[in-house]
């Protein structure tokens, strides 16, 4: 087992490796591969959805565009540039990590999950807003346009998919937490710090995730007048 | 019987004691075992069931238990083989105990992650097993809309969510195993001085992560429709039903080749220590595994024939499900051309292989009559296609499955098993498999249709056939439970290396210790150089 | 047996003669093999063979050549048995739990069983009323699985009189076994004879033009051009323009068979034909079934001029042959001939 000479932070020892590991290379290497690997089956997951969203909407391209009409887009955008932002704040917070600076890693970990809720209350009020507006399905849907059976599929899609984004949010939001009080035990140092970026790898993959329910959900009823 | 001496040393096995310790491990060798405690309690309940089938299914009438039950049987016994069993067994057992060790390292990437995958496993088997307890599901293991989302009456929910969870266990290995044949080769270890288990193992590995998220949020979207009633699948509702057939078969028919390649990986170890030779063209067979990985991402629409998909699509899908056949035929002919002029032993395992070379030939060939868009429109839903995937599943995959444990087994538990009626066991099982199997192609060619609990008495006699070969089937699974558990206590001891094979798994001691290597092996050797092995394995 | 049986099996049986040569081959080298390189003594080391080009070469390029005749092959078999002739006679069929309907356009109603002319070309279109059932007559080589909201279709030809086989295919819950039956292939002067002793109230399209008027149709699909809705008469295999407005796509064309005159009596409010109201026609989901709804496309199919509109019946009487029949793909499309204008 390779013995790596490593700087001592205040207080706490850095770490090696772990054992079954040849070296905190091959360690590091391997945690970025995993999340990688990960997120490819998170694509697939998705895009399973993705692509039984695409046949729908081939078969009803009216219904929903005007299905997507209806979706405030405010909310929606201002979702999207919150969101964007705090793939800003966690990028640097892996910056700020891997640069052995906790308290500024500190702040921008908080910033992200703070973002991440208020993302989270917003899709909760436009939730609300569907389900009073009798557009949520299963939950007494109406509708007076044409083809209710291709409106209804929008909204189908739009609750699952959505609602599955914000499941990965919700968990990404454990995680950010996780590592806050880890940052805040001083765990993370120059030479350890993987778990904040690979952490930092699945909150982008759920920022662009939103960017693309953004664009499929928000963006195909703005053409139509009226 | 003389009592064979106990195993002294400390290794993985006497390490660390209690029930505790094992449960909480993180060694993959003890996970593999917990795997196979699993996996082989889930293979007698799916063949409690096949039992129960083919004792109704010896007479025309639904005389034995209901149409309902029959249903309920069928559906369970797909559903505990297919997820439950097949899936994981080689990649989860021998694919955890042996790829760290064949590579040189001292576990998988991610021990942890390996330890939460055979617990997600458990958890997925326990709602399965309850929601077969409570009553049973009745869909098929193929779940079609609209019976699973609107019809069906059964406990489609909770069986779908034991399959769902269990794919989380699917998924967290095969990524497990792609991080570390990438990133954990011991030094010199490179891509094509890997052997070809690996090479096999990392192919299934690529599908376990590919293609499982999907079938994840198609059972996810059936539970959904079922709860919410609102028509993603349903067309009563809007949806469409062949989207659930496209979505369900976009993973399913990779599925299979997730039970098949790590077969073919075991076997592709067995020929070679069992012939002591190199397997014939071993880039092509690499790459072939590969080949078998990708383009069978392609093919999930020759379930589709005659579902009412377009005939152009069934044109594409058909080419294609030919083009996929070609790897493997590549992989028949090569091991057959590896016993050509080899020094080949008759031990256990390569009966086995031998076997498997033997039976997956014919499924594989029956296979070419699917893909073949006019034939298939005949024997599609019927016993042909039952029979076609026996052959391949249980004539390919669980004989290499028997076969790698015999194989490892003096790795596994630090002892030999007993040779004479571990030959006997697969005797039997060739000739029970084959009694059962081979007259289920005459009934699909006669047009006897699947999943039926009744039929008409013209079909009487092959079904009494089958069933008698199923009876002599069991027997050969059950005798090596048996003497396998016998000779974890009482068989001989065994040297590391009974079989003077050369991966880097037979350098360790027979139990292995619990880090594999005191030291980092180094290779500057290919996978199967007996040449440059042949002084330290006392050859030639 | 019928048209398909003879070369079915033809192909069948050459199939199964080249494989089982190949996996005779493949055993019997093992064997062979195994038998004859038996490990001698255990410190033996045979002649460490790599590969040899050659052979792997031979290896992948046959079977490619033969898989590719094989490919070809089924692919010529299946469209054959996919692409109904323009002038088989029409059978409907409709599938449901746990029992099979089928209906001739003379009016006769059979359930599990369909008698049918030898010597004359049938095409089943069918479809079911709950979940996804399967078409099958082991004897005659066709198989078909039944959607429900969709119209799919099967034909054959039967060649030689007989009681054959019918079972259902497709898993289709607790009965799934018992939905089974028979297919009685007779000489055409007896099947003339069964029809004639059959069916008093009539074929399917007078049926089909009692429910016009029982369900108010005519109301408004006035026949003299000037009512709320569109003359139906000539619609039947005709090509309509619909959509526009608000589509994404622009206006499209569609072929008015039997799938979209189904879609309009049951969701009225989709594939609009331009320049009529939308929302004018009520829809009859839940009012009325399968059978009927092809009672009344038989009516309908009536009212265009010959040689298109009318069902080709398989007495040979007053009806005349039918229009080239489009094949049903994909969730939305009526036909793979989406624009292709009507021909007589």
């Amino acid at each position: 087992m390779a013995d790596n000479s490593s700087d001592v932070l205040p207080g706490r020892e850095a770490r090696a490796h772990l054992d079954h590991f040849a070296t905190a290379e091959q360690q590091r290497n391997t945690a970025m591969a995993g999340m990688w690997i990960f997120l490819v089956t998170e694509i697939m997951m998705f895009g399973g959805l993705f692509m039984a969203y695409a046949v729908y909407r081939l078969g009803h391209p009216q219904a929903f565009a005007s299905a997507s009409r209806d979706m405030n887009i405010v909310l929606g955008a201002v979702n999207t540039a919150i969101l964007i932002t705090s793939s800003f704040t966690m990028a640097l917070a892996a910056q700020a990590a891997e640069e052995g600076l906790l308290r500024p890693a500190k702040w921008l970990l908080a910033a992200t999950i703070l973002i991440g809720i208020v993302f989270l209350g917003i899709k909760f009020v436009e939730y609300y807003q569907h389900y009073r507006d009798h557009k949520a399905p299963g939950f007494g849907f109406q509708t007076n346009l044409p083809d209710p059976g291709g409106i209804q599929m929008f909204y189908i899609f739009y609750f699952a998919m959505t609602g599955l984004h914000a499941v990965h949010m919700i968990v990404g939001i454990g995680l950010l937490a996780a590592l806050l009080i880890m940052t805040e035990l001083g765990r993370f140092s120059r030479e350890y710090h993987s778990p904040v970026v690979i952490t930092g790898l699945y909150w982008g993959f759920v920022d662009i995730v939103w960017v693309f329910l953004f664009a499929i959900f928000y963006l195909p009823g703005l053409h139509l007048h009226g | 019987m003389i009592a064979a001496p106990e195993i002294t040393e400390r290794n993985y096995l006497t390490g660390k004691e209690g029930v505790l310790s094992w449960l909480l491990t993180t060694d993959h060798k003890r996970i593999g075992l917990l795997y196979v405690a699993s996996i082989t309690a889930f293979f007698f309940i799916g063949g409690l069931f096949a039992l129960l089938m083919r004792l109704e299914l010896l007479t025309p009438p639904s005389d034995l238990v209901s149409p309902e039950t029959y249903n309920k049987l069928f559906s369970m016994h797909g559903i505990i083989m297919v997820w439950f069993f097949l899936i994981p067994s080689i990649p989860a057992t021998l694919g955890n105990f042996v790829v760290p060790m064949m590579i040189g390292a001292r576990d998988l990437a991610f021990p942890k992650l390996n330890l939460a995958s055979w617990y997600l496993f458990n958890l997925g088997g326990i709602v399965t097993l309850y929601a077969i307890l409570r009553g049973g599901v009745d869909t098929g293991w193929t779940f079609y809309t609209p019976l699973s989302t609107t019809y069906s009456t059964t406990y489609v929910i909770a069986a779908a969510a034991g399959i769902f969870i269990s794919g989380f266990s699917s998924i967290l290995t095969g990524l497990n195993f792609i991080a570390t044949i990438h990133g954990m080769r011991c030094p010199g270890l490179t891509w094509f001085r890997l052997p070809l288990f690996i090479w096999g193992m990392y192919a299934s590995s690529l599908i376990f992560v590919i293609a499982t998220p999907v079938l994840a949020i198609t059972l996810l979207m059936v539970a959904v429709e079922r709860i919410f009633q609102v028509g993603i699948f349903d067309p009563a509702l809007g949806g469409d039903p062949l989207l659930f057939q496209h979505m369900f078969w976009f993973y399913s028919h990779p599925a299979v080749y997730i039970m098949v390649l790590p077969a073919m990986a075991v076997v592709s170890e067995l020929v070679s220590t069992f012939s002591r030779r190199p397997v014939f063209g071993y880039k092509a067979v690499a790459f072939s595994s590969l080949g078998i990985a990708l383009v069978g991402f392609l093919v999930w629409g020759h379930h589709m024939f005659v579902s009412g998909q377009s005939i152009y699509s069934a044109l594409a899908f058909s080419l294609l499900s030919y083009l996929v056949a070609i790897p493997s035929a590549i992989k028949v002919f090569n091991w057959t051309a590896t016993f050509y002029k080899g020094s080949i032993s008759w031990d256990t395992p390569m009966l086995y292989a031998i076997g498997f070379i033997g039976l997956f030939t014919i499924g594989g060939i029956t296979g070419l009559f699917l893909a073949a868009l006019g034939l298939d429109v005949h024997v599609t839903d019927t016993y042909f296609v039952v029979a076609h995937f026996h052959y391949i599943m249980v004539g390919g995959a669980v004989m290499a499955y028997l076969g790698g444990i015999h194989y490892w087994w003096p790795k596994i538990s630090g002892r030999m098993y007993p040779e004479g009626l571990a030959k006997l066991a697969a005797l039997t099982v060739f000739l029970g498999f084959n009694l059962t199997f081979f007259p289920q192609f005459i009934l699909g060619y006669l047009g006897m249709p699947r999943r039926y609990a009744a039929y008409p008495p013209e079909f009487q006699v092959l079904h009494v056939l089958s069933t008698a070969g199923a009876s002599i089937l069991g027997v050969g699974y059950v005798l090596p439970l048996c003497y396998l558990i016998w000779a974890w206590r009482y068989a001989p001891k065994a040297p590391p290396n009974p079989w003077r094979a050369t991966g880097l798994e037979w350098k360790t001691p027979s139990p292995p210790s619990v880090h594999n290597f005191d030291e980092t092996p180094v290779v500057n050797y290919g996978a199967y150089d007996y040449e440059a092995l042949k002084g330290e394995l006392g050859l030639g | 047996m019928s048209n398909f049986t003879a070369s079915y099996n033809l192909f069948f049986w050459i199939m199964a003669a080249v494989c089982g040569f190949v996996a005779a081959g493949i055993a019997f080298f093992l064997i062979l093999f195994a038998a004859r390189y038996h490990r001698r003594r255990e410190s033996e080391l045979p002649p460490q063979i790599q590969g040899n080009a050659i052979a792997e070469s031979l290896w992948i390029g046959i079977p490619f050549v033969l898989f590719m005749g094989m490919f070809a092959y089924g692919a010529k078999l299946y469209f054959d048995m996919r692409l109904p002739p323009a002038d088989a006679m029409e059978i409907y069929v409709v599938g449901k739990q746990w029992m099979w309907k089928t209906q001739h356009p003379e009016g006769e109603r059979e359930i599990n069983e369909l008698h049918i002319p030898v010597g004359r070309r049938v095409k089943l279109t069918m479809t079911s009323e709950d979940v996804i059932h399967s078409f099958f007559i082991p004897d005659f080589r066709v198989k078909q699985d039944v959607l429900p909201n969709r119209y799919t279709t099967l034909w054959f030809q039967a060649t030689k009189p007989g009681k054959y086989h019918l079972f259902c295919a497709e898993y289709c819950g607790a009965k799934h076994s018992g939905m089974i039956g028979w297919i009685y292939a007779m000489e055409p002067h007896e099947y003339q004879a069964w029809l004639e002793q059959g069916a008093a109230e009539g074929g399917m399209a007078s049926t089909g033009e009692k429910l016009f008027h029982q369900f108010q149709c005519a109301n408004c699909h006035h026949f003299d051009g000037r009512g709320p809705c569109p003359d139906l008469q000539g619609l039947y295999g005709s090509t309509v323009q619909i959509g526009g407005g608000t589509s994404v796509s622009g206006p499209t064309t569609v072929v008015a068979d039997e799938s979209y005159i189904r879609e309009k009596i049951l969701n009225p409010r989709a594939k609009v034909v331009q320049g009529w109201k939308e929302g004018y026609m009520p829809s009859f989901q839940g009012q009325i079934d399968e059978e009927q709804i092809l009672d009344l496309i038989a009516y309908i199919r009536a009212l265009s001029p010959a040689p298109g509109g009318a069902i080709a019946s398989g007495s040979g009487g007053a009806l005349q042959g039918a229009a080239p029949q489009p094949t049903i793909i994909g969730p939305e499309a009526t036909s793979i001939h989406n624009t292709a204008p009507y021909r007589p």
